[in-house]
């Protein structure tokens, strides 16, 4: 069940993080709910995503070798030398990622020019974009923002990570991005706005973007609200949570909260049963 | 050259069906034989060269050969990083195209001038420039790019006038020979050689054409005329920084040949802080007339 794989996915990009003493966590954290539903509840075979927001390439790697397209063995050389895994996703080296990302505003028009490619190919694919909030500042965002609306590329999903953090400071202090729905329904898109570490939200949040781009009416965009450095408490909502890497109590902490946030979730799930 | 390029397009349309072609609205009076024949794989992205190039690159990832039309400086320069990133890193075979190279824009001005597209292009990992001469090798230089699994660079300009018969397109060719002194250039700047004044000086000139950039292996010919004459001049509508003379210099130098004089005729810029005509921004540069005429007895006096 998705609560397990994300405890596991979890659990296994909080030990890279240790063992290569690195940050971005706070940005994996953000999103790992998000990956998880995508690749267990929503993908299927022949899809890709592409994670722009390349920060929290640790909760991808997890996640691939959560089915199996990346080894333990291979996990264990993130940050290493001559590794295959660097911190953000590399180019070429792994197959399942289509582009080397984190250079903030490529992915969207990456995904949108692989997503026009199967439409012309007359291929059943889809893409799906995972972006950051702060990333939302680079124009080449909007360029693509308009060129998905105006083209109703149906086979691609953006989902926007809105934590409400980015490099420096807290987003609507440092260049303002509400009403963020309101621009974006401006733009042509069905905006659905859910709640992104919520696995029932998220899957109500599928059926309606399927149902609309079923419908082909118009492009979608998700913006799933999410906290930064979800679930750790010293690291939550916070800027630094993108930065600095755990010290061994640290550690200890992040693993002790996440194990009582999933035997709560798994508590409950047996009670709702 | 725009003509040929946009028939050449049409053709190899006919000949292979993965063709898209994206313009940054940009191609009036140009690309509407290639809208109608490419139907739903042309794709006017709008003012928006960035998108256009990513786009680009996930079309290829897709499998299609994609070719992205500009401005040449507006092709080559805004949506830099994404051609570095999204094509050059991945080995994309995304065909960049610009228009108006070095000064073609004329009185357009500055903001229009490519001076510095080739350099910025050459520094990318896995990216190979053409530089057509004249409208004839346009199509050959279509086809070259089409068969060519790199990311690429086409910088189209006025097509040159060169007397007599041009050789075929190709990486190195011989336009020309002389007596005293090399002369290698790209681009259409090379036919200011031919015209008067400065045409009193060709028995002088040896001249060759780079087609291709990074520079292939210097041909046995051109390294025995260079180690003959022992002076070499370079010729670019391009800043000297990056440009043909950089990159020549390095092979030249790589191969041992010893010199007496190697000299750049290169864009300038603005030196009087006025605008005109390629023609005239390419005589301030003393890359044309009288003032190239000039510059070249004097060097050939050296």
């Amino acid at each position: 069940m998705l609560e397990e794989r994300v405890y596991s996915v979890k659990r296994r990009f909080l030990a890279m993080y240790k063992k290569a003493n690195a940050g971005h966590i706070g940005s994996s954290l953000s999103c790992a709910e998000i990956l998880v539903f995508l690749k267990f509840a929503w993908m299927k075979q022949d899809d890709s995503i592409v994670l722009s927001k390349g920060h929290a390439a640790a909760a991808l790697y997890s996640l691939f070798a959560e089915v199996g397209l990346l080894s333990e063995t291979q996990i264990a050389t993130f940050y290493e030398d001559g590794t295959l895994l660097p911190a953000l996703p590399p180019f070429n080296g792994i197959k399942e990622i289509p582009f080397a990302t984190g250079s903030l505003g490529h992915g969207l028009a990456v995904s949108a020019g692989m997503a026009l490619g199967a439409r012309l190919n007359r291929q059943d694919k889809r893409f799906f974009c995972v972006t950051s909030d702060g990333e939302l500042d680079e124009g080449s965002v909007w360029e693509a923002a308009l060129f998905i609306a105006h083209h109703r590329l149906s086979n691609l999903v953006w989902i926007v990570d809105r934590n409400r953090i980015q490099g420096i400071g807290r987003t609507e202090d440092v260049l303002g991005l509400e009403p963020l729905d309101a621009k974006l329904r401006a733009f042509g898109y069905h905006v659905i706005i859910v709640e992104g570490h919520d696995f029932a939200a998220l899957l109500a949040a599928r059926d309606e973007s399927v149902r609309i781009q079923e419908s082909a009416a118009a492009p979608v965009v998700i913006i799933a609200n999410t906290v930064k450095g979800n679930g750790i408490s010293y690291m939550q909502d916070t800027v630094h949570s993108h930065y600095l890497p755990m010290t061994d109590s640290q550690y200890d902490e992040a693993l002790a909260e996440i194990a009582r946030a999933h035997a709560a979730a798994m508590s409950g799930a047996r009670n709702a049963r | 050259m725009r003509a040929e390029f946009a028939q050449a397009m049409i053709a190899l349309f006919a000949q292979r069906n993965d063709l898209v072609f994206v313009t940054a609205d940009l191609g009036y009076a140009a690309l509407e034989g290639v809208a109608e024949s490419f139907g739903e794989r042309f794709i006017n992205t709008g003012v928006a060269e960035q998108n256009a190039v990513s786009l680009a690159a996930g079309l290829a990832r897709a499998g299609h050969l994609p070719w992205v039309y500009s401005a040449a400086v507006f092709a080559a320069l805004r949506p830099y990083e994404q051609i570095r990133n999204d094509v050059c890193l991945h080995e994309l075979p995304v065909k960049i195209v610009g228009n108006g190279g070095g000064y073609a824009y004329g009185i357009m001005g500055a903001t229009h001038h490519a001076l510095e597209d080739v350099g910025a292009m050459r520094a990318l990992p896995n990216m190979r420039l053409y530089l057509p001469l004249t409208s004839t090798d346009v199509a050959q230089v279509v086809a070259m790019m089409a068969r060519d699994t790199c990311p690429n660079y086409l910088r189209l300009g006025m097509s040159a006038k060169i007397p007599g018969e041009l050789p075929d397109f190709a990486p190195w060719r011989r336009l020309k020979r002389g007596k005293s002194c090399v002369v290698i250039g790209m681009g259409p700047v090379l036919q200011n050689l031919y015209q008067p004044p400065v045409s009193e000086l060709l028995d002088e000139l040896e001249i060759w054409n780079v087609g291709t950039l990074p520079l292939e292996r210097m041909p046995d010919e051109l390294a025995e005329s260079i180690a003959d004459k022992r002076r070499v001049i370079t010729i670019e509508e391009h800043y000297r920084a990056c440009g043909l003379a950089e990159a020549l210099s390095y092979l030249v130098l790589k191969s041992g040949i010893v010199l007496d004089s190697f000299h750049s005729l290169s864009a300038a810029g603005y030196p009087s802080g006025r605008y005109g005509s390629q023609r005239f921004h390419e005589q301030e540069s003393e890359l044309a007339g009288a003032n190239l005429h000039s510059r070249l007895q004097q060097l050939l006096r050296y």
